[in-house]
């Protein structure tokens, strides 16, 4: 590895560890400095003030949810944003051509956004 | 003259002077991004600690109340107290959890939004590290954020936290892509993702981004204010629908953690807001010969978004959950889209045959 | 009864995609249920099956314990059936132990009380909207409300020493005459308040958020609401006219002037304005009473033991603030009420809370809820 890339990615590293560190002392300091008195209702899930066999439990059923699919749009619509970056960059250099082969991207792009509009991906249920 | 950039030559070359008289000057590369480091942790810290006292003092001007008066002058110390209050109170941890995900993900929803300060100029030169790729890196690393409050929801083994989690997650990466996209338009104008170019970039031009991208700048306030979990799109930690939302089940120290999370993802959006649209360090037109210390107009433009933002909270009701994602992915990405190739097309109207 | 009520959730619980129905409590100890009624609610994804309304998380029995009270006791208990607006509860129950027994209270007693059950309608109101507005995650307007509702309040206090149950409309009159500064004091908060209204509106109702959750949310048709028992602030939204103020005039209402408030779409944002315009309408009430207070008697002469005629019973109505509150009393010949019955519109209101929500999201049972304006006590007595 090169030299600069080291002196680049050291400060991160070190605020990376500070921020790991930091959050983490506190947790370990405040559970020794806190008070322990542990009741099994009070460590129990809470449920609006409910318990019982039929509602408390665990809570991971199949639960329907639409957060799949959004996270597949994500996924196609943040790789997309990932080409978008080096041709941003590169813009001004590229003129005109480089635009017209964006424009059919984002066509191809759009379709797909429109597609997933009509097929009611977007619909949150 | 005072400026951000001499402030840190002068600490520096006292630094680089106390080395040479301990001996250790071969170590310095090694010291001086540990200093800054925990530099920006401390401005972080007291900056936030700062914000929450404004956020409640704000909304208490709103509210026509009188806010926290009681610790310290004007209320100023109400945070630290808090804080302290947080850290030695019981921390109740539901039998039902995940141990290790429960703990980890307060630390992870804390190190997404602070490692994104990193890179933020505060002024020229006044920078923990001025990233090539500064603007990917902060977006990148704040996405890291999902992943805190997803492993929140499902750790907790809580209904609702599991609810807000999954909502959260939605969310938050159904406004990435906007905020993404919003980027784009001053990337192509600057031709540059470090966010100190982009500030000398409107220096040379004379004019801020807010000007002409004023769209993009209105679509990254809002899908800043989404990403950071505020209100109006505070749904995955509605309480009025979900409790606590992903923090249900959290206590103590690890509620709090979620909290400066927040306030730091607030600050990171407005920092990179302000940087991107409204030039930065720069002065304000016309009033550059006042020779106010850059990271002072920093600061100030800083309140400014970030008071928008607290106003935005104690001002709008919160959105359903199925309008939050209409919202997101039937206006703001097709808008967003359609900037990116206006803004194209005006700019070869204006520069285009110079490119060529 | 609760446990009858999980176990039919849990084999209830089968979908056609492979998921579970997820059910999700939301109270007792919920920070938006207003109290402790308690929803079973029955998920698929973010959206509403069912909701199942628990009740009695706070049954004090109230009518049971009124029989072995004597009638002016028993006033006391009526503050405690609905703590936002218990001038109104006081007021139903004097009015019907009244008609039972034949008691007229003299005309200043009359028009105190319709200033007092305005005023008091006026702080419900406030109440409920910023409450309202806080369920749909508007935290400010609940200020606002409040701040006003002080000064009304403060009103209340000067009159008879109390800020929240009052005891202070009794059998046969009030409990003690007004001040004589009261009636100024009265007027300038009126002054002051009646432009407070548009600041209130100007923060709510066109906000585009607010418009987007509540308009079309938990629609009433006018017939299912009638069917359904709902009535007040909730009907009047649907366009029904249902006002107890103007179909059977009780105290003066026949003699002062206001329009009964309706709106006909019958979703949250209907609701939300008939109870914005109401606040207006019971300022020109106000208004109107205090011209016509003249000094007299504030209470009527009595027996000193209050007793009903031996099975003699009444059923008597008012307009409460959230609604028609009704009391049935059964008299037996005794200083005691032989039953009572409190009619509560936050009951009845609630019965097409599963019918509004279902298909609708988590959120939109929070809006619902609250816009039919629910006071758990009330529900459970």
């Amino acid at each position: 590895m090169n030299l600069e890339l080291i002196q680049n990615l050291l400060p991160l590293a070190l605020a990376l560890t500070l921020a790991v560190a930091v959050p983490a002392a506190m947790m370990i300091l405040s559970a020794l400095l806190g008070p322990k008195h542990d009741t099994q209702t009070k460590l129990s899930t809470y449920e609006c003030g409910i318990q019982g066999p039929a509602i408390e439990g665990d809570a991971r059923h199949h639960f329907n949810v639409k957060f799949y699919l959004i996270a597949m749009c994500f996924l196609v619509f943040d790789v997309e944003v990932v080409f978008l970056f080096p041709w941003a960059v590169l813009f001004q250099k590229m003129a005109w051509g480089g635009f017209f082969s964006m424009v059919a991207f984002l066509g191809v792009l759009a379709f797909g956004w429109y597609y997933l509009l009509k097929r009611g991906a977007f619909e949150w249920e | 003259m005072l400026t951000g950039e001499n402030i840190v030559q002068l600490v520096s070359g006292l630094l680089h002077w106390a080395y040479a008289q301990a001996g250790i000057s071969s170590l310095a590369g090694v010291i001086d991004p540990i200093i800054s480091a925990v530099v920006m942790f401390g401005f972080i810290a007291v900056f936030v600690m700062f914000l929450v006292w404004m956020e409640r003092k704000v909304s208490a001007h709103m509210q026509s109340r009188i806010g926290p008066n009681r610790v310290g002058p004007l209320g100023l110390l109400q945070t630290v107290a808090d804080a302290i209050k947080l850290t030695i109170k019981e921390d109740v941890k539901p039998v039902n959890r995940d141990k290790v995900p429960y703990f980890i993900a307060p630390i992870v929803a804390f190190v997404a939004t602070f490692m994104g300060m990193v890179v933020i100029p505060f002024d020229k030169g006044v920078v923990v590290q001025d990233l090539n790729v500064g603007i990917l890196y902060i977006i990148a690393i704040t996405g890291f954020t999902v992943i805190a409050i997803l492993t929140a929801g499902w750790s907790s083994n809580n209904k609702y936290a599991l609810l807000g989690g999954f909502r959260s997650a939605a969310q938050i990466i159904s406004y990435e892509v906007s905020l993404v996209l919003s980027v784009v338009p001053i990337i192509m104008i600057t031709g540059t993702l470090s966010l100190s170019g982009i500030v000398e970039y409107q220096k040379q031009a004379g004019y801020w981004f807010i000007l002409p991208q004023i769209v993009a700048f209105l679509i990254f306030i809002t899908s800043a204010t989404a990403e950071a979990n505020r209100a109006p799109f505070d749904i995955p930690e509605a309480e009025s629908e979900l409790i606590g939302g992903f923090h249900t089940e959290y206590s103590g120290v690890k509620f709090a953690m979620f909290f400066l999370g927040e306030y730091i993802a607030v600050v990171v959006s407005s920092a990179v807001a302000v940087t991107l649209f409204l030039g930065g360090w720069l002065p304000l037109p016309y009033l550059d010969f006042l020779h106010i210390p850059g990271f002072v107009w920093f600061l100030a433009k800083l309140l400014l978004v970030i008071y928008l933002i607290m106003a935005f909270r104690w001002t709008f009701p919160r959105l359903r959950v199925d309008q939050l994602m209409d919202f997101g992915w039937k206006v703001l990405i097709p808008i967003s889209i359609i900037n990116i190739l206006a803004t194209a097309v005006v700019w070869f109207c204006l520069y285009g045959k110079g490119a060529q | 009864m609760t446990d009858l009520l999980l176990s039919q959730v849990k084999l209830s619980g089968e979908s056609q995609f492979g998921t579970d129905e997820y059910v999700v409590n939301m109270g007792p100890q919920h920070p938006a249920t207003h109290g402790v009624l308690r929803l079973i609610v029955k998920l698929d994804g973010e959206t509403v099956k069912e909701t199942i309304p628990v009740l009695g998380y706070l049954h004090r029995s109230i009518e049971k314990i009124s029989e072995n009270r004597t009638y002016p006791q028993c006033i006391t208990y009526t503050d405690r059936v609905d703590y936002v607006s218990a001038m109104s509860v006081n007021l139903a129950f004097a009015l019907a132990t009244e008609r039972l027994m034949g008691i007229e209270a003299p005309a200043r007693a009359q028009w105190l009380r319709m200033v007092f059950v305005e005023l008091q309608r006026l702080a419900s109101h406030l109440l409920w909207m910023g409450a309202f507005a806080g369920d749909i995650g508007a935290l400010t307007p609940f200020l606002y409300g409040l701040r006003e509702r002080e000064r009304i309040l403060d009103l209340f206090e000067m009159t008879c020493g109390q800020r929240l149950t009052y005891n202070y409309i009794r059998i046969g009159g009030v409990m003690i005459d007004v001040l004589p500064e009261f009636v100024p004091k009265c007027r300038a908060f009126l002054d002051y308040f009646e432009p407070k209204i548009a600041e209130y509106e100007g923060l709510l109702t066109y906000n585009p958020i607010f418009l987007e959750r509540t308009k079309g949310v938990g629609v009433i048709s006018p017939e299912v609401g009638i069917n359904a028992g709902i009535c007040g602030p909730s009907l009047r939204g649907s366009g029904v006219s249902c006002d107890v103020r103007k179909q059977q005039p009780y105290l003066f209402y026949d003699q002062v002037k206001f329009n009964e408030c309706l709106e006909t779409a019958g979703d949250c944002w209907s609701r939300y304005k008939v109870r914005m315009n109401e606040m207006r309408e019971s300022i020109s009430i106000i208004r109107q009473s205090l011209d016509r207070l003249e000094p007299g008697p504030i209470e009527a002469k009595m027996p000193p033991v209050l007793k009903a005629p031996t099975n003699s019973e009444i059923y008597s109505r008012i307009e409460s603030s959230r609604g028609e509150m009704g009391v049935y009393l059964v008299g037996d010949g005794t200083a005691k009420p032989w039953k009572v019955k409190y009619r509560c519109a936050s009951f009845s209101n609630l019965y097409l809370l599963d019918e509004l929500t279902r298909g609708w999201k988590v959120a939109d049972i929070m809006a619902v809820l609250g816009s039919l304006d629910m006071i758990v006590p009330e529900v459970d007595r």
